[in-house]
């Protein structure tokens, strides 16, 4: 290997800025990236946009030398430097926070600085390290307990602890991978404003990686898109609507527009019914306590909260994942346990969320996936107790084809699909056939803008045909759009209901980090 | 409210179209490809080890191959060898079909045959002997079906590992059948081999016309093809396979998983106490220690050998029964410790489970890669 060390190593607290010439990364014959160039200057703010499998991923693993990009350069500082592995880069003071936490969480913010150290002594003198760590915390523009278990932190909080981590390290440019996606808007907010006011003071360059347009147009300095691998466009934001960049990161693809919301009927008949149901929450140490819960017919309720406050778990129960403790689930009237008998006479369906591990068989084939809902009926009615693999194969065919899913062939296994496709294949199952009562989780996490619009179209179709739709989502912005009603989980208690029509994001949001 | 899928309109996949059939071929061939290369890698790595102990290699597997398969004698002595492990191959394959990794095949064998012993004793002489044969066969699969169940009971409601628990539940069961068969049924004239009273020569298993085989060899089959039936073709067997698949996704549609489980355990463990009832009623005679001949081990090399494919199992189990009937002659002529091909079956083993990494990288298994590049 050969390094060339023509670069002033730089100084911890001085932003460095950094561009890429003509990055290129092939896997095989597929082109993840293809010639892209970015510049990002000291002390800026840099967003990269794009959606799904747009490369974003790829050419920040570039940067950071987990992948050695097939053609093309990348400066720091305006000289060129190779990076062979991410060791190298943090030479050269290139850092990066991941979309999930990489702290551990059984030991203390200052633990878990000091091990993350490229040389930590054999035996650590914890005294001086604390010393040590109280000087540079003095510096720093925001303030963490450092003394207490990581995984008694605040999800804003882990995230402050994770770019203080990098810039310990003595990082002067870092990459943040969709930081918020885990933060309450109003910590996603002052974190990110933190993280500008250093940029504006030159302390450190940021190039973020993400999806949510306010952020960009409200932080970033200037703007990168990519799309299936190609630079799309780039400007300065304060040049750029948010329309101009969404026309950049999708193409020029239709997407499919939601139906206009039917107004709820005044006497909608109520049919789901949950009733002061407790459960234990995956930790066992925590439960969920649902007082009432009611959704009508047509309409779409949500439940917003950040992820761990038992919306998982209450979706489990009703899946019948989860038995729980106390208190009753009725459909229509009816006691419902989620047995196969129960859930086909009251037509309930799940889209739960991650569909390829929690609705689907990943290595069975696509039609057998499709068939999951009637492989065990007759045309007629009554019990199977022979596959009928002809019929199983016509419907899969029509399936595929009505709700688009693309797939190599009908016989490859569900999880050589794309994320999206795989979506698609769970809803060409859950939503074909009469649908009284759909229970969808985060539907659209981690897909793509044209299979997002498709399928929350998909859902405002079910809710107008009279379908009653219980949504958990994270994502405020698709609550809004989608619900009728909004209640917000936290804690594992329903704190809060608002009509999505005169609901309050601030109020929302406030609620979602347990001040109620 | 109705989203109708139009069910009629669109053309249906036709397995006449050539790529297709190329395709289906493909997926088809992995599998066989695969197992076979790891075979011939096993013997390959066997071949090192008898290097290393100073014979040849060449040598040896021209004397399994004689021993096993080279000729008529050799190969009913495979065949009666293989009998057993069908159905103790059945025992690990149907469970890990659902996703559970039954290993305690051994417990159900020891007890179906006591079982069957135990039945047998107060109808000798009152009931003619087929039907004898056949309350035999019912009780050791009944026993077996008991004692593999509870490894799916335990799993399902009380989230005990069904590894360990059927593992320690098969030595209990020998330790049982140390205790019936030194006490309460024991055969006072069995003097240093305690057993039970041996069945009279007419109220045997024999052997199918024509062979030196005893029926277990055709049970074994038939067992073989029904649980592929049920596998493959009825909807219980689907809905098994995604359990197996995924267990969420079988809860989020509101599948039996419960009964599920403890369903094919017990039909695993039927099959295992039924091969202890055939070790009774065609070679033992009587239930004794030597019911505990390591069958239900073998069963587990052989369900992994064939991808826990119960049509697979068939030609897994001959093999295995060569290699194992090969080990006599290997012992004479080469001086050899017939242990010699307990080595080759774990090596075998051991490079089956590594080859399970393997499957999906080879491009022309998987025509979803052809497409991509394409």
């Amino acid at each position: 290997m050969i390094q060339v060390r023509d670069t002033p190593l730089p100084e911890a607290g001085k932003a460095v800025g950094i561009q890429t010439i003509g990055m290129t990364m092939r896997f095989g014959s597929f082109t993840a990236l293809d010639n892209v160039s970015i510049n990002v200057p000291a002390g800026t703010f840099h967003a990269l946009l794009g959606e799904n499998g747009a490369g974003k991923s790829t050419l920040v693993k570039c940067i950071m030398g987990f992948y050695h990009q097939t053609s093309g350069s990348l400066s720091v500082d305006g000289r060129e430097v190779v990076v062979q592995s991410p060791k190298d880069a943090a030479t050269y003071g290139l850092g990066m926070v991941y979309q999930h936490f990489t702290l551990v969480p059984s030991l203390t913010g200052a633990e878990n600085l000091v091990i993350n150290r490229a040389h930590v002594p054999a035996v650590i003198n914890w005294a001086k390290e604390r010393r040590e760590l109280a000087t540079f915390m003095e510096k720093m523009p925001f303030q963490i307990p450092l003394d207490r278990p990581v995984q008694e932190l605040a999800a804003g909080e882990k995230q402050k602890l994770e770019i203080i981590k990098q810039l310990y390290l003595g990082r002067s440019f870092i990459v943040l991978d969709e930081p918020t996606s885990v933060l309450t808007p109003a910590e996603a907010d002052e974190m990110l404003g933190l993280v500008r006011g250093m940029t504006e003071r030159g302390e450190l360059t940021v190039l973020m990686i993400s999806h949510k347009f306010h952020e960009v147009t409200k932080f970033a300095d200037a703007v990168t898109v990519l799309r299936r691998g190609k630079m799309a466009g780039s400007g300065l934001v304060s040049e750029l609507s948010t329309k101009d960049m969404a026309a950049m990161m999708i193409g020029d693809v239709k997407l499919p527009e939601l139906d206009t919301r039917l107004p709820v009927a005044a006497d909608a008949r109520p049919i789901l019914m949950v009733n002061g149901i407790k459960a234990p929450d995956r930790t066992g140490l925590k439960s969920i306590d649902i007082g009432n819960l009611t959704v009508h017919a047509g309409e779409i309720v949500g439940i917003a909260g950040i992820s761990g406050n038992g919306q998982k778990e209450l979706a489990e129960v009703l899946a019948g994942q989860r038995p729980p403790e106390a208190g009753s689930i009725s459909i229509k009237g009816t006691r419902y346990g989620a047995t196969r008998q129960e859930s086909r006479i009251n037509n309930v369906r799940f889209i739960p969320e991650e569909p390829l591990s929690n609705a689907c068989a990943p290595k069975m084939t696509v039609t057998e996936n499709l068939a999951f809902r009637t492989f065990d009926v007759k045309p007629a009615g009554g019990n199977a107790v022979w596959l009928d693999m002809k019929r199983m194969r016509q419907r899969a065919a029509s399936l595929i084809s009505d709700f688009k899913v693309k797939t190599a062939s009908h016989s490859s296994p569900i999880a050589a699909l794309s994320g999206g496709n795989v979506q698609r294949a769970v809803l060409a199952r859950e939503l074909t056939g009469d649908v009284d009562l759909l229970i969808v989780s985060n539907p659209c996490f981690g897909l793509d803008f044209s299979a997002v619009a498709e399928i929350r179209a998909r859902i405002m179709k079910a809710r107008n045909a009279g379908t009653a739709v219980l949504l958990l989502s994270e994502d405020l912005d698709e609550l809004l759009e989608m619900s009728d009603r909004i209640m917000v989980m936290s804690e594992g208690k329903l704190v809060y209901e608002t009509p999505a029509i005169s609901a309050d994001i601030s109020v929302i949001g406030a609620h979602m980090a347990g001040h109620h | 409210m109705t989203i109708q899928a139009n069910l009629s309109s669109e053309p249906v996949l036709s397995t006449r179209n050539p790529s297709a059939v190329l395709e289906w071929l493909a997926r088809q061939a992995e599998p066989v490809v695969i197992s076979l290369g790891a075979i011939l890698a096993g013997l390959a790595l066997f071949s090192i080890f008898i290097v290393l102990v100073g014979k040849s290699p060449i040598d040896l597997f021209k004397l399994m191959y004689t021993g096993g398969f080279g000729s008529w004698f050799s190969i009913q002595n495979s065949l009666s060898r293989a009998a057993p492990l069908l159905l103790t191959g059945l025992c690990v394959a149907l469970p890990a079909r659902l996703g559970l990794v039954i290993i305690g095949g051994e417990g159900a064998v020891v007890l179906g045959g006591v079982a069957a012993a135990a039945a047998a004793l107060p109808l000798i002489g009152v009931l003619p002997p087929a039907i004898v044969l056949v309350i035999m066969a019912v009780a050791g699969m009944i026993m077996g079906g008991i004692w593999i169940g509870l490894a799916g009971l335990l799993r399902h409601y009380r989230g005990v590992n069904e590894t360990i628990s059927s593992l320690l539940l098969a030595y209990i069961a020998i330790a049982l059948m140390n205790h019936v068969i030194e006490g309460v049924l024991r055969d006072p004239a069995s003097l240093n081999k305690p057993s039970t009273t041996p069945l009279p020569a007419d109220y045997m298993l024999g052997n199918i016309p024509g062979m030196d085989v005893n029926w277990g060899l055709a049970i074994g089959v038939v067992a073989c093809i029904v649980s592929w039936i049920i596998i493959e073709t009825t909807s219980v067997g689907f809905a098994a396979r995604i359990a197996g698949g995924n267990v969420r996704a079988a809860q989020i549609q509101g599948l039996p998983v419960g009964q599920l489980i403890v369903g094919f355990t017990a039909l695993a463990g039927t099959f295992a106490g039924l091969a202890g009832m055939v070790e009774v009623a065609a070679v033992q005679g009587s239930a004794n220690a030597s019911l505990a001949a390591g069958y239900g081990y073998t069963g587990i090399l052989v369900a992994f050998l064939a991808r826990h494919n119960p049509l697979a199992i068939i030609p897994v189990a001959i093999l295995l029964g060569g290699i194992d009937a090969s080990g006599g002659l290997i012992q004479r002529r080469l001086g050899l410790p017939d242990a010699t091909v307990l080595v080759l079956q774990g090596t075998l083993f051991i490079v089956i489970l590594f080859c399970e990494t393997l499957y999906g990288r080879f491009k022309m298994f998987n025509p979803d890669l052809w497409k991509r590049s394409a």
